[in-house]
């Protein structure tokens, strides 16, 4: 179902709602602890994201941002409701790069090519290729420790896609970061979304970032974390995040968020 | 709801997201470097070297000056002398080959049981709970004191000296398995998990190499166990059956009452100690830190 993706079409154009969702995410309940004391992260999630989509999941924290991502991921059990992906496993990247720092940055890419059952011969020129895409050609041979942390990141984001996924989950990777870099790897990311025609879920608690990067922002509230709001976005990719149009819409979305927030401190 | 742009963002032309990457990449890379051989020997070789001499020195002065009766204490020089006597009667490599051997088949033998063990400690619960106490219990209880038992047991013959070793270095080589698994972070477990390593793949993939330098520490420990404790069970158990290792050798000279030859056996322990954790066990765990940028500076 997932690999009915159209090529004519640019995964960037807004029409990609009408085919069957990349994620669905069904009246997700999620709660800690024992039955009785238990603490409600998540309530009544339900959120379809289409194939090709970017969209970013905004909130505050104890919004349980995390928590659904970790369910979609697999890595955890939703308390009530379904996660359905009709495709591969979805790769998760996490805010710190996760590397295994006993092997290359190559070396990296090609275990999870091989974890993913990539024959030996193909891999090589497989992990070359995706470090070329994330633009670190001839970092295959580098240690994890001689890469700056945009770098690293990039080497993340590389071994992300070689699990051969169209879901690709981040759970804040430049929250790190400094702005600049940052700011790259936005440019990097948006290319690298469009080109690969990825669905992204890209978890932050960065209005900014949120509104440069998707398509679609979902604010979460906190305690637990519900779907408050949903702005679709349509200004054209590569975006600014000091253009004006970003800018307006974050204001919005940041008084929304405050809102959510103010409501935690009146009782 | 929507929001339009009445002013597009100036276009991003894919070259200036490359060039700017680039640039911060040259500005930000890591700058590693291999400190050069001779500031090596200099900074690392050098000193032990000086303190050595110096010792000697103070041991020859102490010796001119008469301090003590000849017998308690030699000259560097007589030292020596045993030592070329050795050389001469063609024992000293076979004094030292057979407490070498013993040393390193026992210690072999110690991480061939005792990683399997750390395995099962560090993976399986119950089994944890069960010996984990034991193995950090033996750790600390030095070796020799099972020579009594051992000799009781099993007689005065090798099995006795092999026991004492296993005993000695099999809980250091489970304990730094445990310890080098326990401190993987949980992030790596994580990402292992999301690519779909899990069983096997788990533990030869993320668990084992995520484990190493704990594991490297443990065996480094192993063997400095299992050679003290070989040494003071060739000091308390003899007999003909068992030959002359470093540790009969050195109690023989006792018997002799030869100074000289004591403190030959001494030296000779500690060479064989330290030769073997500078060539073989030292280069391994710098080799594995370095890899893994744990060792940030020669200095």
């Amino acid at each position: 179902m997932t690999t009915a993706l159209t090529t004519s079409e640019s995964a960037a154009s807004v029409g990609v709602l009408d085919r069957a969702p990349a994620v669905r995410i069904s009246h997700v309940h999620k709660s800690f602890g024992r039955p009785g004391a238990a603490t409600h992260v998540l309530d009544d999630i339900t959120l379809d994201v289409a194939p090709g989509e970017f969209v970013t999941l905004l909130g505050a924290s104890g919004c349980g941002k995390s928590t659904l991502l970790n369910l979609v991921a697999g890595l955890d059990k939703p308390s009530a409701g379904s996660i359905e992906l009709p495709g591969h496993r979805p790769a998760l990247m996490f805010q710190e790069h996760a590397l295994f720092p006993w092997l290359t940055a190559g070396k990296n890419i090609e275990l999870a090519l091989r974890l993913g059952g990539t024959p030996k011969a193909e891999r090589r020129a497989e992990a070359e290729r995706l470090l070329d895409l994330v633009r670190l050609n001839g970092a295959h041979g580098k240690r994890v420790h001689e890469l700056s942390g945009g770098m690293r990141q990039r080497v993340a984001l590389a071994r992300a896609l070689a699990q051969g996924s169209d879901v690709l989950l981040m759970d804040e990777p430049f929250a790190a970061l400094d702005a600049i870099t940052r700011d790259v790897l936005h440019d990097e990311l948006t290319r690298i979304w469009a080109e690969q025609k990825l669905t992204v879920l890209f978890v932050t608690h960065n209005v900014r970032e949120a509104v440069r990067l998707a398509q679609r922002v979902v604010l979460l509230s906190s305690r637990p974390g519900r779907v408050a709001k949903e702005w679709r976005i349509d200004l054209p990719q590569p975006r600014r995040i000091e253009s004006a149009g970003v800018a307006d819409l974050s204001i919005e979305i940041t008084d929304e968020l405050r809102g959510e927030i103010r409501r935690h401190g009146q009782h | 709801m929507a929001s339009t742009d009445t002013t597009p963002s100036p276009v991003l032309e894919k070259t200036t997201a490359a060039d700017v990457g680039a640039g911060l990449d040259a500005l930000d890379a890591v700058v590693t470097q291999r400190t050069p051989l001779t500031t090596v020997l200099r900074q690392k070789a050098l000193p032990p070297l000086v303190a050595v001499a110096l010792v000697l020195g103070v041991w020859q002065l102490a010796f001119s000056l008469e301090l003590t009766d000849e017998y308690k204490l030699p000259s560097p020089g007589m030292v020596w002398a045993a030592l070329a006597d050795l050389w001469a009667q063609g024992t000293l490599f076979s004094i030292i080959w057979t407490s070498l051997w013993r040393g390193l088949s026992g210690f072999v033998a110690a991480v061939i049981i005792g990683t399997p063990i750390g395995l099962l400690v560090a993976q399986v619960k119950p089994v944890r709970a069960a010996i984990g106490p034991i193995l950090s219990g033996l750790q600390s209880l030095p070796s020799v004191a099972w020579v009594p038992a051992a000799v009781i047991w099993l007689g005065v013959n090798s099995s006795t000296m092999y026991a004492v070793i296993l005993l000695g270095a099999v809980p250091s080589v489970a304990n730094g398995l445990v310890a080098g698994i326990d401190q993987v972070p949980p992030l790596l477990l994580r990402s292992g998990r999301t690519m779909g390593a899990t069983g096997l793949a788990r533990a030869r993939h993320v668990l084992l190499p995520g484990a190493l330098p704990g594991y490297l520490a443990g065996l480094k420990q192993g063997w400095a166990f299992s050679w003290r404790s070989l040494m003071a069970a060739e000091l308390i158990a003899a007999s003909p059956d068992l030959g002359v290792g470093l540790g009969r050798f050195l109690e023989n000279q006792r018997e002799f009452n030869d100074m000289s030859g004591v403190l030959l056996g001494i030296i000779l322990i500690l060479i064989v100690g330290v030769a073997i954790d500078l060539l073989f066990f030292s280069p391994l765990e710098r080799r594995v830190l370095r890899n893994r940028g744990l060792l940030v500076s020669n200095r």
